[in-house]
């Protein structure tokens, strides 16, 4: 059982009041009668510790605070007590633990003003990053031994190869989703051969791409912006530089080379497994035969619905490289901050991905493609 | 006492670590037996014995690799080594799992090499988390005042316990890590390379710092460190890690008498010539410095 330290208070000869503490002060016994010494009113002219076996820091401070307070004296300490009440008694331990924070008022303010000139600050920074990987690009474009890669081809396998289970598996299940639900509607007007014309022009032009640039921006993006802001964090960046190598050049440039090539190969592999899914659930609900279901894609899908998809892809995969590379770089002071920049990664590439495509379907209806 | 204070008493009764005993009274506050530490193939420790003396403090050396580091975690329990007994505080630390030893983890402060601050809070929150963690009942008043007087104990000034970690110097960091390992006056401190990466000035004033909070504070401190100064001026006795075993456990004086080559390059090496030189004008300024020529035999 623990022992906790406990006071008395009593009168000497002269009617002064002596605080008699008693019991170990030590961190682990003290935090009860610490409430109540807090609590404690009245005068106090002596604190008498000659009854306390053991004392440590906390306990040293406790005895110190209260002489402090109430200008008492101090009776009955043992050399050690003495010692420790010196050495804590340097701190004047008021004050706060907490960071600098300002009123209310004043802190809402600077919100704001913070907010406004990081917006400011972060199109001039977005600005240099896209100057310095242009002109990483040019010094790689000259001289093309530079480019390293090694460096793509094992970004390429991250981004890609490694994806393709996780993105067959998800385009498949909207696949099915897609036809299933598009034939329930289809049905009411007859019309449930339509669903082939759904599933593939729908798989091809829109969702095999978009669906694919989320995943991969969750699963690539990610990772981009948390190694690299970890490098960042670590130094290593610095110390690529100081030893001549341009981290845009051995960092940033092979992943956007491997983002670039990837989403159109993942786009159309994805779109190809949704039709496959489709055909699949179509040869169950609709009684289309799989092998009909697949050569009706080919009919009724006109081949620039394939040239929708397969444009929009390696911008989409350009946006997500660069959005993951730039918040991984903007990563300085602490580990929290490589957790929010890789959120804001995934969040902006996702965001700004679903804004080209909106642009780009527009676009495409407009030049006649529709 | 009032019955608000009647309630705080049992519910922190009811807490976990209810059992506190008082401190240690054995010889040996640690004691490590024919301890295995292996990764894979390679073997790091192999029948490593080790006593440490209560009230000491213990240099311990070795070449880089020969883990020193590994022993500082088994003896922590943060590796599991596959062999052996390691007994801290008179529990014995390879057979305790988390709940059991945990009245044992607040009687031991921790530095590690970096320091490992918890980078989002300040200093002071730092060192409040240990507090927070094992003395619920203590409140926030008296927390926050022992968080800033063990800062200004560890020998940093008083406005650095409202800074983050990342706004400190290195070695300011080492002194912020150790404010965070003496915040509930531990009977045992653990120090991996204080000194490292600190400046002359700065590594005398750490090593000074350790003498006295180890005087004031009856700590037994386990040292791991390369710095022969730090060994000279404050290590009691001087563990040294070669061959997978601690080969010796003495003085410098005596190790030094050893005829191990590696104790001998170590502490004979113009570094650990100096070092020794350097403390021999401290204590004995009148005699002579050791003659030059025979340590290169």
């Amino acid at each position: 059982m623990r022992v906790w330290a406990d006071f008395t208070l009593e009168q000497d000869d002269a009617g002064r009041t002596v605080l008699a503490l008693t019991g170990p002060l030590t961190v682990s016994s003290i935090g009860v009668v610490d409430h109540a010494l807090r609590d404690h009113a009245g005068e106090i002219a002596q604190v008498d510790i000659s009854a306390v076996p053991e004392i440590d820091t906390v306990g040293a401070w406790t005895v110190w605070r209260l002489l402090r307070e109430h200008g008492a004296q101090l009776t009955g300490a043992s050399d050690q007590a003495e010692r420790l009440i010196a050495a804590v008694s340097k701190s004047s331990g008021d004050g706060h633990t907490a960071g600098p924070r300002l009123p209310p008022v004043t802190r809402t303010f600077q919100g704001v003003g913070h907010q406004v000139s990081s917006w400011g600050q972060g199109t001039v920074h977005i600005v240099s990053f896209l100057g310095a990987v242009l002109t990483a690009w040019w010094g790689i474009l000259r001289s093309p031994a530079r480019m390293r890669w090694l460096a793509v081809v094992r970004q390429a396998e991250l981004v890609g190869i490694s994806a393709l289970g996780i993105v067959g598996l998800m385009s498949f299940l909207v696949g099915i989703v897609i036809a299933q639900q598009g034939a329930v509607q289809l049905e009411q007007f007859g019309a449930e051969m339509l669903t082939v014309n759904l599933t593939g022009r729908i798989a091809l032009r829109e969702l095999g791409v978009l669906m694919t640039a989320i995943m991969v921006a969750g699963r690539s993006g990610s990772s981009f912006a948390a190694q690299v802001g970890t490098m960042k964090l670590t130094e290593e960046i610095d110390a690529m530089r100081t030893i001549g190598v341009s981290p845009v050049e051995a960092l940033v440039i092979p992943r956007i080379l491997a983002a670039v090539v990837m989403m159109p190969l993942l786009g159309f592999y994805a779109a190809m497994a949704a039709i496959v899914g489709g055909a699949f659930i179509s040869s169950f609900t609709l009684g289309i035969p799989f092998m009909t279901f697949i050569l009706r894609v080919q009919e009724v899908v006109p081949i620039h619905d394939v040239w929708v998809g397969l444009v929009k892809a390696p911008f989409f995969g350009l946006i997500i490289a660069m959005a993951g590379c730039y918040q991984g770089m903007q990563v300085k002071a602490n580990a929290e901050e490589v957790g929010l920049r890789t959120t804001m990664a995934v969040v902006q590439a996702i965001f700004m991905v679903i804004v080209l495509d909106a642009f780009f379907a527009v676009f495409f209806t407009e030049v006649g493609w529709g | 006492m009032s019955d608000d204070l009647e309630d705080i008493r049992e519910d922190v009764a009811d807490a976990a670590h209810n059992r506190m005993p008082g401190p240690y009274k054995g010889d040996y506050p640690i004691v490590v037996e024919g301890v295995r530490n292996a990764f894979g193939d390679s073997v790091i420790h192999d029948n490593l014995s080790l006593k440490v003396r209560r009230g000491e403090i213990i240099g311990v050396v070795g070449g880089s690799g020969t883990g020193k580091s590994v022993l500082m975690r088994s003896i922590i329990g943060l590796q599991v080594p596959t062999a052996g007994r390691i007994e801290v505080l008179g529990e014995d630390i390879t057979a305790a799992r988390d709940d059991a030893d945990i009245d044992i983890r607040s009687r031991w402060g921790v530095l590690f090499q970096g320091g490992a601050l918890f980078s989002t809070l300040t200093v002071a929150e730092n060192v409040e988390v240990p507090l927070r963690e094992f003395y619920p009942e203590i409140s926030d008043e008296l927390r926050r005042e022992i968080a800033r007087f063990k800062v200004v104990l560890s020998g940093l000034p008083e406005d650095a316990a409202n800074k983050y970690p990342a706004e400190l110097s290195g070695g300011m960091k080492k002194r912020a890590g150790l404010a965070r390992a003496l915040a509930l006056d531990p009977e045992l401190l653990f120090l991996d390379e204080p000194t490292a990466g600190l400046d002359p000035i700065g590594a005398a004033a750490f090593d000074a710092l350790t003498r006295e909070l180890q005087d004031t504070l009856g700590l037994t401190v386990f040292l791991i460190t390369h710095d022969l100064d730090t060994l000279h001026e404050i290590c009691d006795r001087v563990a040294v890690i070669a061959d997978r075993q601690v080969i010796a456990v003495d003085t410098i004086d005596n190790l030094l008498k050893l005829d191990h080559p590696w104790i001998q390059e170590y502490f004979n090496g113009p570094r650990g010539r100096a070092a020794h030189a350097a403390q021999e004008r401290i204590v004995r300024p009148d005699k002579k410095m050791d003659n030059p020529g025979k340590a290169g035999d």
